[in-house]
């Protein structure tokens, strides 16, 4: 029996928790009514806590890549930052990918993953070739948004209850070069920064930080992040597909939460923002610093403290050009709820997921240290997004109620149908399922 | 010294699959040998596609001592190096009351090993080269109640890589023994073991490989160990005895 928990340290249990390198070996596991399967642990929540746990990640081999087409498959448990040291020499660069690359592949099509480029490409679930899963029976099953796409749709964003995702195919991204030509535009406040969303949308990458600590009208002041892969010409380095490697600073112990007070957190945006003097600055940059700007403060995570954090994160049409966000984030500021990070993004149409989290709106991801009234506050905050119209992300979720997820995922009856298919007497039925009652 | 082909006995092993990518990235050509062919499939194409070397791969069963010449003959190309690294841990417990469990310890750490071994090292004593590794264990240099019968085996391990040792020295085949403490790798799982005594097998790879190229004779990993089996030796018998162990 060990202690796990996922990356917001909320909540923890003691699991046993067991390894496997080989598909007779998962099934044999698998055969053992275990009844969770956690990748990398970088949800934020319960969804791959149990009391018994297949852990995926000494099933990390590479099968198979294929330089001209871009296609590579490989086992579920590798992680995405071990692809990309494959693929990008070759000049290939991940279809999707979330705001950090140590997630495993099966973890990405649990979750169906969506990065900075939804509006325009979709989620993970869009470039993937084909999935094998293993059923109830020990049998591997393949399926793709064309043959047994039942099965496929269930998998994707399916969070682990379909059973073990055992081997992924995905179709890459051509890239001329490992760089990222990145624009960046300061907005004063939320009102200022919807509409430029709108303007820039034919950007692929668009991503927007918010200080959510800032009072009046400056409330909501916001750096909006825009980029292309940079072409050949557009970078001057000789060495196109090789980017500088970039050192890993690690925050070794959690931070007492005292110390995460607003003084803290203000200096901090301070600080970010002041490094950002001019209103429209654009340059070259490593991939890196653009999708993985926090990866290389490990552990990150501890700065809230032991208790952990919750982040919330939720998407709402955009009908109302944006007042839906304003309200929220206005709710929070009154009831002096500090978040450390506010990230907004766009999201085009829905995925093929059944349980996929987007649908074409707003999305905004906020960070909140575990506190007194916390979890009061945000249930206040689930009628309003549900009003709204919109959901909350199934990865990003340690709290809310059964009845706020069966009110705003439509598709549950059509997912429970096609997990029968895989996991058929709900032998996997991690401590997400157990909240929600999923399947 | 130079290795240009290293062949690997239990190549799916956590440790082993450490010192395979240490040498790939080295350029070092090998041979993977194990008994699960999707493993070793999976294994040759990570290797081959992370660092475009040249990997094979040959099914072999420590258990089948019967084959293990044939095992040999059949490798196309001779390896001018060798690291011996399968071998299981099994259950003490178990092992006490049921003669196949203390039987497959002593097998795959012990008279499997050897019997390859024995092999493998006329053919390079034959050449006049090679490197013969073999990774033995701290828990073969003092029978504790908690796991003797797998120190045992690893005891017969240590003495036999140290004869071979001294039989090869003046044949210019050196041979290495490799001695880890806690790596963390299957074979420990579910064990709570201490943080700082418990190395990663990345860099146990690292070491091994390093220690092999070097021709050391023993290797302690971490070398922390080194001492504290020092210690551990030194307690009398009288109170050795005593102790929960
Ligand atoms: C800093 C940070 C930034 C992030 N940014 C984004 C973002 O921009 N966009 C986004 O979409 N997400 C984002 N995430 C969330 C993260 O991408 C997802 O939670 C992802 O699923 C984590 O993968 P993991 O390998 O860590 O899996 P875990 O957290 O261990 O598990 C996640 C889910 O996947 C299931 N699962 C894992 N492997 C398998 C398998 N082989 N078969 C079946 N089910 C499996 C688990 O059961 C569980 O339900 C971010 C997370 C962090 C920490
Ligand atoms: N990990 C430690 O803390 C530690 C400490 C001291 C010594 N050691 C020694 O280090 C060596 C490697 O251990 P590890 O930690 O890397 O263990 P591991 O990951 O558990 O690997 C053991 C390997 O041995 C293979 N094997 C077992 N019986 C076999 C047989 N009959 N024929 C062929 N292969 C067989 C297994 O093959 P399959 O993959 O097919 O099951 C497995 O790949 C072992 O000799 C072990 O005793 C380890």
């Amino acid at each position: 029996m060990q202690e796990i928990t996922n990356w917001n340290l909320y909540p923890k249990v003691k699991a046993e928790v067991k390894s496997f390198t080989s598909k007779n070996e998962l099934a044999r596991l698998s055969g053992m009514h275990f009844d969770t399967i956690r990748g990398n642990g970088r949800s934020y929540g319960d969804a791959s806590l149990g009391a018994k746990v297949i852990d995926t990640t000494a099933y990390n081999k590479v099968l198979s890549f294929d330089t001209e087409k871009g296609i590579i498959t490989a086992q579920s448990g590798v992680l995405l930052s071990d692809l990309l040291e494959i693929i990008v020499p070759k000049g290939w660069f991940l279809p999707v990918t979330p705001g950090t690359k140590f997630i495993t592949l099966g973890g990405a099509v649990a979750s169906d993953v969506h990065g900075k480029n939804h509006h325009k490409e979709g989620a993970f679930s869009n470039h993937i070739e084909y999935l094998t899963l293993l059923d109830a029976h020990g049998n591997l099953v393949q399926c793709s948004k064309q043959s047994n796409s039942e099965i496929f749709k269930a998998a994707c964003g399916g969070m682990g209850l379909t059973g073990p995702i055992v081997e992924i195919s995905l179709r890459l991204k051509a890239i001329e070069t490992a760089y990222i030509k990145q624009k960046q535009i300061k907005a004063k406040n939320l009102e200022n920064l919807l509409p430029l969303f709108e303007e820039n949308a034919s950007y692929t990458y668009s991503v927007a930080w918010i200080d959510c600590l800032k009072k009046g009208e400056n409330y909501g002041r916001s750096i909006l992040m825009l980029g292309e892969h940079a072409t050949k010409e557009e970078v001057k380095s000789s060495h196109k597909l090789k980017v500088p490697k970039s050192k890993a600073l690690s925050i070794p112990f959690n931070f007492p939460s005292f110390t995460l007070n607003n003084f803290t957190i203000g200096a901090f945006n301070q600080l970010y923002y002041s490094k950002n003097i001019s209103a429209v600055k654009e340059m070259v940059t490593p991939y890196e610093g653009f999708f993985y700007p926090l990866d290389n403060i490990l552990h990150w995570n501890r700065i809230y403290g032991k208790k952990g954090f919750l982040q919330y994160q939720f998407v709402i049409p955009k009908n109302d050009g944006g007042k839906g966000i304003i309200k929220i984030m206005k709710m929070i500021s009154n009831r002096g709820m500090t978040s450390f990070l506010a990230v907004l993004k766009t999201m085009g149409p829905e995925d093929t997921g059944y349980l996929s989290f987007p649908k074409e709106g707003y999305t905004l991801a906020l960070d909140f240290p575990i506190r007194k009234g916390l979890f009061e506050f945000l249930d206040e905050l689930d009628k309003v997004v549900i009003e709204l119209g919109g959901r909350l992300y199934l990865a990003k979720d340690a709290r809310m109620s059964a009845s706020v997820f069966h009110k705003t995922y439509p598709n549950i009856e059509l997912f429970r149908e096609a997990a029968k298919k895989t996991n058929l007497s709900k032998d996997f039925n991690s401590d997400l399922n157990k909240r929600l009652s999923i399947i | 010294m130079h290795i240009n082909h290293l062949l690997i006995l239990g190549a799916n092993s956590g440790i082993a699959e450490a010192v395979a990518y240490e040498a790939a990235d080295k350029g070092i050509k090998l041979t993977l040998a194990g008994r699960s062919e999707e493993k070793l499939i999976a294994l040759k194409s990570d290797l081959t596609i992370k660092y475009e070397s040249e990997v094979d791969y040959v099914l072999f069963d420590a258990f089948n001592i019967s084959l293990h010449e044939a095992f040999y003959d059949s490798l196309p190309n001779k390896p001018d190096a060798v690291l011996c690294a399968f071998g299981i841990l099994g259950s003490q417990e178990k092992a006490q009351q049921d003669w196949q469990e203390t039987n497959a310890v002593i097998e795959s750490n012990f008279t499997g090993a050897i019997s390859i071994l024995n092999i493998i090292a006329n053919d390079f004593e034959e050449k006049g080269a090679g490197i013969i590794a073999g990774i033995s264990s701290v828990a073969g240099e003092r029978g504790r109640q908690s796991n003797y019968i797998y120190g045992a085996a690893k005891a017969g391990f240590t003495a036999y890589l140290s004869g071979l040792r001294n039989r090869m020295a003046k044949s210019g085949v050196h041979v290495l023994t490799v001695k880890p403490g806690f790596v963390k790798t299957k074979m420990l799982e579910g064990l709570e073991t201490p943080g700082p005594l418990t190395a990663k097998p990345e860099d146990a790879g690292k070491a091994i490989l390093s220690a092999m190229i070097k021709k050391r004779n023993t290797l302690y990993y971490k070398s922390i160990w080194r001492l504290i089996m020092y210690i551990i030796k030194s307690i009398p018998e009288p109170i050795f005895k005593k102790l929960n162990l």
